[in-house]
Protein backbone atom coordinates (compact mmCIF):
# COMPACT_ATOMS: atom_id res chain seq x y z
CA UNK A 1 0.00 0.00 0.00
CA UNK A 2 1.12 3.55 -0.31
CA UNK A 3 0.70 5.34 2.58
CA UNK A 4 0.15 3.16 5.75
CA UNK A 5 -0.27 5.61 8.20
CA UNK A 6 -2.03 8.01 6.38
CA UNK A 7 -2.42 10.56 9.79
CA UNK A 8 1.07 10.26 10.67
CA UNK A 9 2.12 11.41 7.15
CA UNK A 10 -0.82 14.55 7.13
CA UNK A 11 0.84 15.45 10.57
CA UNK A 12 4.16 15.49 9.36
CA UNK A 13 3.32 17.48 6.36
CA UNK A 14 1.50 19.63 8.54
CA UNK A 15 4.71 20.19 10.93
CA UNK A 16 6.94 20.64 7.82
CA UNK A 17 5.23 23.39 6.43
CA UNK A 18 4.65 25.00 10.27
CA UNK A 19 8.38 24.91 10.41
CA UNK A 20 8.85 26.05 7.00
CA UNK A 21 6.39 28.40 6.08
CA UNK A 22 3.80 27.91 3.13
CA UNK A 23 5.99 27.72 -0.01
CA UNK A 24 5.16 24.99 -3.21
CA UNK A 25 8.49 24.04 -3.04
CA UNK A 26 8.25 23.23 1.16
CA UNK A 27 4.51 21.59 0.20
CA UNK A 28 6.65 19.19 -2.15
CA UNK A 29 9.33 18.47 -0.14
CA UNK A 30 7.07 18.07 2.86
CA UNK A 31 5.29 15.70 1.41
CA UNK A 32 8.55 13.47 -0.10
CA UNK A 33 9.77 13.51 3.75
CA UNK A 34 6.22 12.61 5.42
CA UNK A 35 5.96 9.60 3.13
CA UNK A 36 9.58 8.10 3.35
CA UNK A 37 8.84 8.59 7.12
CA UNK A 38 5.86 7.04 7.08
CA UNK A 39 7.22 3.62 5.09
CA UNK A 40 10.03 3.49 7.65
CA UNK A 41 7.50 3.86 10.56
CA UNK A 42 5.24 0.90 8.80
CA UNK A 43 8.65 -1.71 9.06
CA UNK A 44 9.45 -0.36 12.82
CA UNK A 45 5.63 -1.25 14.00
CA UNK A 46 3.28 -3.40 12.09
CA UNK A 47 0.48 -3.24 14.55
CA UNK A 48 -1.95 0.19 13.97
CA UNK A 49 -4.17 1.33 16.21
CA UNK A 50 -7.66 0.98 15.57
CA UNK A 51 -9.95 4.12 15.40
CA UNK A 52 -13.46 3.41 15.81
CA UNK A 53 -15.76 6.61 16.08
CA UNK A 54 -12.75 8.90 15.35
CA UNK A 55 -15.23 12.16 15.01
CA UNK A 56 -15.39 11.58 18.91
CA UNK A 57 -12.12 13.34 19.41
CA UNK A 58 -13.16 16.54 19.37
CA UNK A 59 -15.44 15.84 21.94
CA UNK A 60 -12.82 14.34 23.70
CA UNK A 61 -10.05 16.82 23.23
CA UNK A 62 -12.64 19.89 24.79
CA UNK A 63 -13.79 17.38 27.88
CA UNK A 64 -9.61 17.41 28.65
CA UNK A 65 -9.43 21.47 27.62
CA UNK A 66 -12.13 22.00 30.41
CA UNK A 67 -11.13 19.67 33.33
CA UNK A 68 -7.38 20.84 32.56
CA UNK A 69 -8.70 24.72 33.04
CA UNK A 70 -10.97 23.60 36.19
CA UNK A 71 -8.49 21.29 38.15
CA UNK A 72 -5.16 24.26 37.18
CA UNK A 73 -7.96 26.89 39.34
CA UNK A 74 -8.40 24.02 42.07
CA UNK A 75 -4.42 23.28 42.30
CA UNK A 76 -3.25 26.61 42.57
CA UNK A 77 -5.73 27.19 45.23
CA UNK A 78 -4.59 24.54 47.00
CA UNK A 79 -0.74 25.85 46.86
CA UNK A 80 -1.56 29.42 47.76
CA UNK A 81 -3.53 28.30 50.77
CA UNK A 82 -1.42 28.46 53.83
CA UNK A 83 -1.98 25.42 56.10
CA UNK A 84 -0.42 22.36 54.88
CA UNK A 85 -3.59 20.49 55.62
CA UNK A 86 -5.67 22.15 53.02
CA UNK A 87 -5.56 18.85 51.29
CA UNK A 88 -5.74 15.30 51.70
CA UNK A 89 -3.38 13.25 48.95
CA UNK A 90 -3.70 10.10 48.90
CA UNK A 91 -2.81 6.32 46.23
CA UNK A 92 -6.04 5.31 44.44
CA UNK A 93 -6.19 2.29 42.66
CA UNK A 94 -8.70 1.89 39.96
CA UNK A 95 -9.30 -1.53 37.53
CA UNK A 96 -9.51 -0.56 33.60
CA UNK A 97 -11.72 -2.16 31.26
CA UNK A 98 -9.59 -1.12 27.76
CA UNK A 99 -7.38 -2.64 26.95
CA UNK A 100 -5.96 -1.23 23.67
CA UNK A 101 -2.96 0.11 24.02
CA UNK A 102 -3.04 3.51 22.01
CA UNK A 103 -6.26 4.40 24.44
CA UNK A 104 -4.48 3.15 27.33
CA UNK A 105 -1.73 5.95 26.48
CA UNK A 106 -3.88 8.40 25.63
CA UNK A 107 -5.55 7.84 29.25
CA UNK A 108 -2.52 8.60 31.27
CA UNK A 109 -1.67 11.55 29.04
CA UNK A 110 -4.98 12.88 30.03
CA UNK A 111 -4.66 11.74 33.19
CA UNK A 112 -0.96 13.26 34.02
CA UNK A 113 -1.22 16.52 32.31
CA UNK A 114 -4.00 17.49 34.06
CA UNK A 115 -3.05 18.97 37.39
CA UNK A 116 -4.17 17.13 40.53
CA UNK A 117 -4.16 13.65 39.18
CA UNK A 118 -0.54 11.82 38.30
CA UNK A 119 -0.54 8.68 36.25
CA UNK A 120 2.26 6.16 38.33
CA UNK A 121 2.05 2.62 37.39
CA UNK A 122 -0.19 0.40 35.04
CA UNK A 123 -0.14 -3.65 36.00
CA UNK A 124 -0.93 -5.12 32.98
CA UNK A 125 -1.58 -8.41 34.56
CA UNK A 126 -4.41 -7.16 36.91
CA UNK A 127 -5.57 -4.22 34.78
CA UNK A 128 -5.38 -1.89 37.61
CA UNK A 129 -3.59 1.45 37.39
CA UNK A 130 -2.23 3.10 40.44
CA UNK A 131 -2.36 6.67 40.71
CA UNK A 132 -1.53 9.86 43.04
CA UNK A 133 -4.58 12.34 43.51
CA UNK A 134 -3.26 15.75 44.94
CA UNK A 135 -7.03 15.68 47.20
CA UNK A 136 -8.40 12.75 47.51
CA UNK A 137 -11.55 13.91 49.61
CA UNK A 138 -14.03 11.97 47.25
CA UNK A 139 -12.65 9.05 46.29
CA UNK A 140 -15.77 7.53 44.38
CA UNK A 141 -16.44 11.29 42.76
CA UNK A 142 -12.24 10.00 41.27
CA UNK A 143 -13.31 6.85 40.11
CA UNK A 144 -16.22 8.33 38.48
CA UNK A 145 -14.66 10.52 36.48
CA UNK A 146 -12.19 8.39 35.46
CA UNK A 147 -14.67 5.17 34.91
CA UNK A 148 -17.27 7.07 32.86
CA UNK A 149 -15.84 10.79 31.71
CA UNK A 150 -12.36 9.14 29.91
CA UNK A 151 -12.54 5.56 29.53
CA UNK A 152 -16.01 5.85 28.09
CA UNK A 153 -15.62 7.68 25.70
CA UNK A 154 -12.09 6.36 24.74
CA UNK A 155 -13.99 2.39 24.30
CA UNK A 156 -15.81 4.41 22.21
CA UNK A 157 -13.05 5.85 20.02
CA UNK A 158 -10.95 3.14 19.72
CA UNK A 159 -13.36 0.56 19.33
CA UNK B 1 -0.32 53.28 24.82
CA UNK B 2 -0.34 49.50 23.25
CA UNK B 3 3.52 49.79 23.52
CA UNK B 4 3.38 50.52 27.28
CA UNK B 5 0.95 47.95 28.53
CA UNK B 6 3.23 45.55 26.33
CA UNK B 7 6.50 46.56 27.80
CA UNK B 8 5.40 46.29 31.49
CA UNK B 9 3.29 42.94 30.75
CA UNK B 10 6.69 41.28 29.44
CA UNK B 11 8.88 42.64 32.04
CA UNK B 12 6.28 41.20 34.56
CA UNK B 13 5.82 38.37 33.04
CA UNK B 14 10.02 37.62 32.77
CA UNK B 15 10.27 38.87 36.27
CA UNK B 16 7.88 35.83 37.17
CA UNK B 17 9.79 33.32 35.14
CA UNK B 18 12.88 34.26 36.60
CA UNK B 19 11.71 33.70 39.94
CA UNK B 20 10.23 30.59 39.09
CA UNK B 21 13.59 29.66 37.88
CA UNK B 22 15.04 30.43 40.81
CA UNK B 23 12.74 28.57 43.18
CA UNK B 24 13.00 25.71 41.08
CA UNK B 25 17.07 25.70 41.57
CA UNK B 26 16.27 26.05 45.05
CA UNK B 27 14.65 22.56 45.60
CA UNK B 28 17.40 20.97 42.88
CA UNK B 29 19.79 22.01 45.68
CA UNK B 30 18.13 21.02 48.51
CA UNK B 31 17.14 17.67 47.02
CA UNK B 32 15.96 15.69 49.73
CA UNK B 33 16.43 12.62 47.13
CA UNK B 34 17.47 12.17 43.46
CA UNK B 35 13.99 11.98 42.30
CA UNK B 36 13.29 15.86 43.77
CA UNK B 37 16.49 17.20 41.92
CA UNK B 38 15.25 15.45 38.05
CA UNK B 39 11.92 17.39 38.91
CA UNK B 40 13.65 20.58 39.41
CA UNK B 41 15.78 20.50 36.72
CA UNK B 42 12.64 19.79 34.64
CA UNK B 43 10.83 22.17 35.92
CA UNK B 44 14.12 24.88 35.62
CA UNK B 45 14.23 24.03 31.75
CA UNK B 46 10.72 24.12 31.07
CA UNK B 47 10.38 27.65 32.40
CA UNK B 48 13.61 28.77 30.49
CA UNK B 49 12.17 27.88 27.56
CA UNK B 50 8.90 29.95 28.39
CA UNK B 51 11.44 33.25 29.01
CA UNK B 52 12.85 32.77 25.70
CA UNK B 53 9.74 32.95 24.27
CA UNK B 54 8.82 36.26 26.02
CA UNK B 55 12.17 37.50 24.85
CA UNK B 56 10.72 36.73 21.12
CA UNK B 57 7.82 38.46 22.26
CA UNK B 58 9.71 41.61 23.80
CA UNK B 59 12.32 41.72 20.83
CA UNK B 60 9.71 40.82 18.08
CA UNK B 61 12.28 38.35 16.68
CA UNK B 62 11.36 34.59 15.41
CA UNK B 63 14.83 33.68 16.19
CA UNK B 64 13.87 32.64 19.65
CA UNK B 65 10.93 30.35 19.27
CA UNK B 66 13.58 27.99 17.09
CA UNK B 67 15.93 28.38 20.38
CA UNK B 68 12.96 27.61 22.88
CA UNK B 69 11.92 23.93 20.57
CA UNK B 70 15.19 22.87 20.64
CA UNK B 71 15.37 23.47 24.36
CA UNK B 72 12.35 21.49 24.96
CA UNK B 73 13.43 18.78 23.09
CA UNK B 74 17.13 18.15 24.51
CA UNK B 75 15.75 18.68 27.99
CA UNK B 76 12.41 15.99 27.42
CA UNK B 77 15.97 13.71 26.23
CA UNK B 78 17.69 14.45 29.53
CA UNK B 79 15.44 14.28 31.73
CA UNK B 80 13.89 10.68 30.49
CA UNK B 81 17.40 9.62 30.43
CA UNK B 82 17.87 10.81 33.83
CA UNK B 83 15.06 8.84 35.18
CA UNK B 84 15.66 5.92 33.65
CA UNK B 85 19.21 6.00 35.13
CA UNK B 86 17.64 6.44 38.56
CA UNK B 87 15.63 2.92 37.57
CA UNK B 88 18.54 1.00 36.21
CA UNK B 89 21.39 2.05 37.42
CA UNK B 90 21.31 2.75 41.13
CA UNK B 91 19.03 0.20 42.71
CA UNK B 92 19.85 -3.34 42.91
CA UNK B 93 17.81 -5.67 41.35
CA UNK C 1 12.33 47.39 21.13
CA UNK C 2 9.34 47.37 20.45
CA UNK C 3 8.97 48.94 17.14
CA UNK C 4 6.07 47.11 15.55
CA UNK C 5 4.41 47.12 19.16
CA UNK C 6 3.74 50.86 18.74
CA UNK C 7 0.94 50.52 15.90
CA UNK C 8 -0.59 47.45 17.39
CA UNK C 9 -4.33 47.90 18.19
CA UNK C 10 -5.11 48.01 21.88
CA UNK C 11 -7.71 45.16 22.07
CA UNK C 12 -4.40 42.76 20.73
CA UNK C 13 -1.83 44.54 22.85
CA UNK C 14 -4.63 43.41 26.37
CA UNK C 15 -5.12 40.19 24.82
CA UNK C 16 -1.21 39.35 24.66
CA UNK C 17 -0.55 41.34 28.39
CA UNK C 18 -3.53 38.83 29.92
CA UNK C 19 -2.32 35.44 28.61
CA UNK C 20 1.22 36.35 29.14
CA UNK C 21 0.41 36.81 33.21
CA UNK C 22 -1.96 34.37 32.96
CA UNK C 23 1.05 31.96 32.03
CA UNK C 24 4.14 32.89 33.82
CA UNK C 25 1.68 33.17 37.29
CA UNK C 26 0.73 30.08 36.62
CA UNK C 27 4.03 28.44 35.78
CA UNK C 28 5.40 30.39 39.63
CA UNK C 29 2.57 29.19 41.54
CA UNK C 30 3.50 25.73 40.36
CA UNK C 31 7.77 26.68 40.91
CA UNK C 32 5.71 27.57 44.38
CA UNK C 33 4.35 24.74 45.04
CA UNK C 34 7.15 22.52 44.20
CA UNK C 35 8.99 24.03 46.99
CA UNK C 36 6.41 24.12 49.34
CA UNK C 37 4.49 20.80 49.18
CA UNK C 38 5.83 18.20 51.63
CA UNK C 39 6.53 15.10 49.48
CA UNK C 40 7.61 13.83 46.68
CA UNK C 41 4.32 12.72 45.26
CA UNK C 42 2.44 15.82 46.02
CA UNK C 43 5.45 17.77 44.57
CA UNK C 44 5.16 16.17 40.96
CA UNK C 45 1.24 17.26 40.73
CA UNK C 46 2.84 21.41 41.00
CA UNK C 47 4.96 21.68 37.80
CA UNK C 48 2.23 20.74 35.74
CA UNK C 49 0.27 23.42 36.08
CA UNK C 50 3.26 25.59 34.25
CA UNK C 51 3.15 22.38 31.57
CA UNK C 52 -0.32 22.87 31.23
CA UNK C 53 -1.81 26.16 30.77
CA UNK C 54 1.33 28.25 31.73
CA UNK C 55 3.17 26.92 28.47
CA UNK C 56 -0.60 27.32 27.14
CA UNK C 57 -1.00 30.93 27.97
CA UNK C 58 2.26 31.88 26.85
CA UNK C 59 2.39 30.55 23.66
CA UNK C 60 -0.96 32.06 23.09
CA UNK C 61 -0.18 35.32 23.50
CA UNK C 62 2.99 34.92 21.39
CA UNK C 63 0.53 33.54 18.71
CA UNK C 64 -1.96 36.67 18.87
CA UNK C 65 1.33 38.97 18.89
CA UNK C 66 2.96 37.90 15.54
CA UNK C 67 -0.26 37.26 13.80
CA UNK C 68 -1.48 40.55 14.95
CA UNK C 69 2.28 42.51 14.36
CA UNK C 70 2.64 40.76 11.15
CA UNK C 71 -0.42 40.57 10.01
CA UNK C 72 -0.76 37.59 8.33
CA UNK C 73 -1.94 33.97 10.09
CA UNK C 74 1.21 32.66 13.02
CA UNK C 75 0.60 29.53 14.87
CA UNK C 76 3.87 27.34 14.41
CA UNK C 77 4.14 27.93 18.73
CA UNK C 78 1.64 25.47 18.80
CA UNK C 79 4.50 22.97 17.60
CA UNK C 80 6.04 23.27 21.35
CA UNK C 81 2.34 23.35 22.99
CA UNK C 82 1.90 19.74 21.16
CA UNK C 83 5.22 18.59 22.05
CA UNK C 84 5.23 19.31 25.47
CA UNK C 85 1.95 18.19 26.10
CA UNK C 86 2.67 14.87 24.25
CA UNK C 87 6.63 14.00 26.37
CA UNK C 88 5.77 15.78 30.09
CA UNK C 89 3.58 12.95 30.84
CA UNK C 90 6.13 10.84 30.01
CA UNK C 91 9.17 11.94 31.66
CA UNK C 92 6.47 12.38 34.95
CA UNK C 93 5.25 8.66 34.75
CA UNK C 94 8.93 7.76 34.36
CA UNK C 95 9.84 9.43 37.30
CA UNK C 96 7.23 8.21 39.51
CA UNK C 97 7.80 4.95 39.10
CA UNK C 98 11.40 5.44 39.27
CA UNK C 99 10.90 6.97 42.98
CA UNK C 100 8.31 3.94 43.55
CA UNK C 101 10.67 1.08 42.76
CA UNK C 102 13.33 2.94 45.24
CA UNK C 103 10.91 3.51 47.95
CA UNK C 104 9.87 0.03 47.56
CA UNK C 105 13.48 -0.97 47.23
CA UNK C 106 14.09 0.72 50.44
CA UNK C 107 10.99 -0.08 52.29
CA UNK C 108 9.88 3.76 53.04
CA UNK C 109 6.41 2.99 54.12
CA UNK C 110 4.31 5.41 52.88
CA UNK C 111 3.80 3.63 49.10
CA UNK C 112 1.57 0.69 48.17
CA UNK C 113 2.82 -2.60 47.36
CA UNK C 114 3.17 -3.81 43.97
CA UNK C 115 -0.23 -5.49 43.20
CA UNK C 116 0.71 -8.98 43.33
CA UNK C 117 -0.61 -11.51 44.89
CA UNK C 118 1.68 -13.12 46.83
CA UNK C 119 2.79 -9.94 48.84
CA UNK C 120 0.48 -9.34 51.77
CA UNK C 121 -1.22 -5.81 51.22
CA UNK C 122 -0.36 -2.51 53.23
CA UNK C 123 -2.96 -1.53 55.74
CA UNK C 124 -4.39 1.42 53.96
CA UNK C 125 -4.74 -0.14 50.80
CA UNK C 126 -7.08 -2.22 52.41
CA UNK C 127 -8.99 1.01 53.56
CA UNK C 128 -8.86 2.33 50.05
CA UNK C 129 -10.15 -0.65 48.08
CA UNK C 130 -12.48 -3.37 49.65
CA UNK C 131 -11.41 -5.99 47.28
CA UNK C 132 -8.00 -6.20 48.36
CA UNK C 133 -8.51 -6.79 52.15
Amino acid sequence: MMLPYPLLTLSLVLMWLLLNGFTPGHLVLGILVAVFASWAMASLRPDKPQLGKWYLLPKLFGIVLYDIVKSNIAVALIILKAGRRSHNPGFLTVELDIENHTAIAVLAVVLTSTPGSAWLEYDSNDKTVLLHILDLDNEAEWRNTIKNRYEKLLMEIFA
Amino acid sequence: MSAIILFSAVSLAQLMLAAAMAIASVRMFRGPRAQDRIIGLDTLYINAMLLLVTFGIGTGRVIYFEAALVMGMLGFVATVALAKFLMRGEVIE
Amino acid sequence: MMQSAADMPVWAAIAVAFFLLVGSGLALIGAIGFLRLPTFYERIHAPTLGTSWGIGGIMLASMIFFTVSSGRLVFHEILIGIFVTVTTPITFMLLARAALHRDRAEGNGNVPDKPNRSQPAREFLGESDPRRG
